[in-house]
């Protein structure tokens, strides 16, 4: 579970073009429930999900995680619950990477590999030997169907191709939870809709879910247990509730 | 000075090196006084990632001080020819009084270097970089200023070397009235060293088995094995080079580097750099061990650090036992 | 342990393959640093090689030699000197030596003469090293004409042509009968050149040759070990000159380093955004770059030490001969005897490795503290 408390995130503090991202932000999201975040660009969705993420700091505020497992606490200070807000960056890397999977808007995968390489990216730094999550991730390729791309380099690759090597270079170290920043931006109705079925497996594996999105398809899906609107990084009181 | 370009390289490497901790100290005066974990601002953010910067300097500035260090003895010993009565590296150490303090400082901050390393691993393991003050401390305090002075101290040696070569064709007899250098350094008497090694070790086993099985005595062992360094450096230069050398009055401590011994003489200084540094390293980690982000951290490492003293010891034991039994030589009937 | 390895084995894995996806630039930044090896490594190693022939040739050489000076300037010294000096204690053999240069005004070419001390030639023949022989255009039988201080000149047969390989001390030798020599220079007869002393205990040397200056004010003792450290000092020196100069080019090098080291191109701020995002801390990303900067060193090192390897010894290092050699109308070409040890590699790594390492530290610190967010955004 994920607790945050009057968060705020703050740029270029203190200069002349100094911008607030996110203010004061009071969230708390359970796991296995699918949250969307819905609001225009701007809003601050993209901030606050690379805060939960674990991707950045927080200016001001707490985050707390409750029972994520990390290697750096021993088992009980993690179900009780510990504070992210202040952790050096390795102990946050640690945690998103083994914890939580991104799915960027722009996908952003290294081009000049191939999409089976891409695919291992985040595994590299683990202390897994090579060949074990090379066969996982030939596994992940197998289930969406790439297994016949996985040498290939990924600028020939067509865009719901790039999505779904995207999804499963999230998926390689098995995360608890799954964050995807404007998924169907560059996808088709056909498409979007075959990522919600996506999102449905995570949700019935048991995974909390995470996205942020202006796209109807998304934010009207039956699937979402809570629906966050947000505008000029605040939260707008009054979303659907389970 | 001579023109040498062995000795261009290490004053070049002398002068990255100690630019190197010069702005790695910088930023750690930075740091000292403005370090704040709980803050989320720029600044903090800024100053977390000088530290990897200045944990990359330390790490290279280990590695090239100790690759300085043996340039040095093997620059000494190619130039001891140039000298009037260097028989080897300790003769031209001998050349002017700035030759062993350079050797000593050198010594002195690869150990310095090696221990702040251990420190820093485990600092950075601990979820609120509890040693970051101490690190820092030293490194600005100490190890930044020793840097700068073996510098300093090392140009002025190379600056007072001046070969006896015929300097004038009129001239003659360049060597004869130039005072003949002490080829051979000071020993303590081999009987007494022999024992005070050995018991050295001794104590030095059982404080460390008894460190790593009941987690208590970490000073003590840390004290134990400082002493073992300093006995076992004597050592080898009261008697175990001769067993090496097979001859009873050879006391310098360079020549074992010397492809006739067999290079022995790394694998001596190696385990015996290893098991100093380690030793050390655990007592420096003793005052933090009750440090909440850190007790179930320190203990393990220490253990492992231990372990890693003793196996060198018992390597650097076991070499100069064997040279002390199968050596030709024999000190006394 | 174990773990830990298989970290560190992806990660370079990954900096390989990093490394290739940008040949271009990768491969120039290789192209300069094994220029700056070459350059570095071929003066290393020539000095080195030099300074060893020196020191063998010189192994031979008498323990002392005794000469004569008058007014500061080197003279004849009579043989009666040797007499006393064969009486002072601990000196074992006292040997007169003939020998002395020749300047043929045609070729504009200076040749050292000498009568070696048991005689090799009979009078009216000269055996003469291979460069003579080139210059003089004269082959085995031949005759060839010198000056005397008479205006009469000395026709002396060639009996023998040193070979080519002995050049280094033979080049520009003429051996000849002392008869002759005495007949070229109109030399005072019980006269030599200078005198070779050889002592028991080379450690008493210096106590002899103060004794032969207090019995001879005039005489001038040079020791070997004097001469040996003379000769060592002059390869160092000039040595040392080089390295100096070169020191122009290698901070061209450092400057080029850190130059294509700070220059990321979008692209690769844009890959290490990614890795950021995905998982890799700041260490990891660090552990990277010291990757490739250790492949791209070391490949430079072992290709630039090579190819000076091949340079120094099998093309007699043709670009640096001038400078290091000095200057002289004879070249006595030889080759030299390949030698090459772990310190004159330490001293390259360290004249070469080490700046471009240092150079490379800060670059490749502000490359993997990279915000991710703002990589990942442009």
């Amino acid at each position: 579970m994920i607790e945050l408390s009057q968060v705020s995130k703050s740029f270029n503090v203190g200069k002349s073009n100094q911008f607030t991202a996110v203010e004061d932000i009071s969230l708390t999201i359970e796991a296995g429930q699918l949250t969307i975040f819905k609001g225009p660009s701007g809003s601050g969705k993209t901030t606050l999900l690379s805060l939960i993420g674990c991707m950045s700091r927080p200016t001001s505020g707490r985050i707390g995680l409750r029972g994520i497992r990390t290697a750096f606490l021993p088992a009980e200070a993690s179900q009780e619950g510990f504070d992210i807000s202040s952790l050096p960056e390795r102990f946050l890397t640690e945690i998103r990477r083994s914890t939580f999977g991104f799915i960027f808007q722009q996908f952003n995968l290294v081009r000049g590999i191939s999409a089976l390489e891409n695919v291992m990216l985040p595994a590299y730094p683990t202390t897994e030997i090579h060949a074990a999550f090379q066969a996982r991730a030939r596994e992940l390729l197998r289930l969406f169907g790439l297994s016949r791309h996985a040498a290939s380099r990924v600028e020939w690759l067509s865009g719901g191709e790039l999505q779904r090597v995207a999804i499963a270079r999230a998926l390689i170290n098995d995360p608890a939870v799954i964050i995807a920043d404007e998924p169907t931006a560059h996808l088709d109705s056909k498409l979007s809709r075959e990522f919600m079925e996506i999102v449905a497996t995570f949700k019935a594996q048991g995974k909390t879910v995470l996205i942020a999105s202006h796209d109807p398809i998304a934010y009207d899906s039956h699937l979402a247990d809570r629906v966050v609107e947000m505008r000029d990084g605040r939260i707008i009181p009054g979303g659907q509730q389970p | 000075m001579m023109q040498h370009p062995a000795i261009q390289a290490l004053l070049t490497s002398s002068f990255l090196i100690a630019g190197m901790l010069l702005y790695a100290a910088r930023y750690g005066v930075k740091i000292l006084r403005a370090w704040d974990l709980r803050s989320g601002s720029e600044l903090q953010l800024q100053l977390e990632r000088r530290t990897y910067l200045v944990s990359s300097i330390m790490g290279y500035v280990l590695a090239f001080q100790i690759l300085s260090l043996f340039l040095f003895i093997f620059t000494a010993d190619t130039l001891h020819s140039q000298f009037t009565g260097a028989m080897c590296a300790a003769g031209s150490l001998n050349a002017n009084g700035y030759g062993y303090p350079v050797f000593f400082l050198k010594i002195a901050t690869c150990i310095l270097a090696g221990v702040w390393l251990i420190i820093n691993h485990v600092d950075t393991r601990g979820y609120d970089y509890p040693l970051i003050r101490v690190k820092y401390g030293v490194l600005v305090a100490v190890l930044a200023p020793l840097v700068l002075v073996e510098a300093l101290l090392q140009f002025r040696y190379f600056q007072g070397l001046h070969a006896d070569v015929i300097t004038s064709c009129c001239g003659s007899l360049f060597s004869v009235d130039k005072r003949s250098i002490g080829g051979d350094l000071a020993a303590l008497p081999a009987v007494p060293t022999e024992w005070a090694f050995y018991a050295a070790m001794a104590a030095t086993f059982a404080g460390g088995t008894f460190f790593c099985l009941k987690g208590r005595g970490g000073y003590f062992f840390s004290a134990v094995s400082c002493l073992a360094f300093a006995v076992s450096a004597a050592a080898l230069v009261s008697f175990a080079c001769l067993y090496v050398y097979e001859l009873p009055s050879h006391h310098c401590p360079f020549c074992i580097l010397q492809r006739e011994y067999g290079y022995v003489g790394y694998a001596l200084y190696a385990s015996l750099f290893c098991g100093g540094v380690a030793g050390l390293g655990v007592g420096a980690l003793m005052p933090f061990h009750n440090h909440t982000s850190l007790s179930h951290i320190i203990p393990p490492v220490q253990r492992s650090l231990t372990i890693f003293a003793l196996a060198s010891y018992l390597l650097f034991s076991l070499i100069v036992s064997y040279y002390l039994v199968f050596s030709p030589l024999r000190l006394f009937s | 342990m174990n773990f830990s390895l298989n970290r560190h084995r992806n990660i370079i894995d990954f900096s390989l393959s990093s490394l290739l996806r940008r040949k271009m630039k990768n491969f120039s930044l290789l192209a300069v640093y094994t220029l700056i090896v070459f350059v570095i490594a071929s003066l290393l190693f020539f000095v080195h090689a030099l300074k060893r022939e020196a020191a063998l040739l010189l192994a031979d050489a008498p323990d002392m030699v005794v000469q004569r000076l008058m007014a500061g300037r080197h003279e004849l010294i009579p043989d009666s000197y040797a007499g006393k000096i064969r009486t002072i204690p601990g000196v074992r053999t006292v040997t007169p030596r003939l020998w002395g240069y020749y300047y043929d005004p045609v070729f504009g070419a200076n040749y050292t003469l000498i009568v070696p001390p048991t005689p090799t030639v009979e009078p009216g023949s000269i055996l003469v090293g291979a460069e003579v022989s080139r210059n003089q255009r004269v082959r085995v039988g031949e005759m060839v004409a010198f000056r005397t201080s008479d205006h009469i000149p000395l026709l002396l047969t060639v009996k023998g042509i040193y070979p080519s390989a002995s050049n280094l001390v033979a080049a520009d030798l003429i051996v000849m009968a002392s008869e002759d020599f005495q007949a070229m220079f109109n030399l005072p007869k019980a006269h030599a050149t200078d005198l070779a002393v050889t002592v028991a205990n080379p450690r008493e040397l210096s106590t002899v040759a103060a004794k032969i200056v207090e019995a001879f004010p005039d005489a001038r003792p040079i020791l070997k070990s004097e001469m040996l450290r003379t000769y060592d000092s002059i390869f160092d020196w000039r040595g040392g000159m080089m390295v100096v100069i070169l020191s122009a080019a290698v901070l061209s090098f450092v400057i080029f380093a850190w130059d294509k080291a700070t220059g990321l191109s979008a692209e690769e701020r844009r890959e290490i955004g990614i890795l950021k995002s995905i998982g890799w801390e700041t260490a990891d990303v660090l552990y990277l770059k010291f990757w490739e900067g250790i492949v791209i060193s070391l490949s430079a090192f072992l290709l630039g030490g090579l190819l000076a390897y091949g340079h120094v010894f099998f093309f007699s290092a043709s670009l640096f001969e001038h400078a290091l050699k000095g200057w002289a109308v004879l070249y006595p070409k030889f080759k030299l005897v390949p030698t090459i040890d772990g310190y004159n590699l330490a001293v390259l790594f360290f004249l070469t490795v080490l700046p471009y390492t240092t150079a490379t530290i800060v670059p490749a610190w502000l490359a993997a503290t990279a915000d991710p967010d703002a990589a990942m955004r442009s």
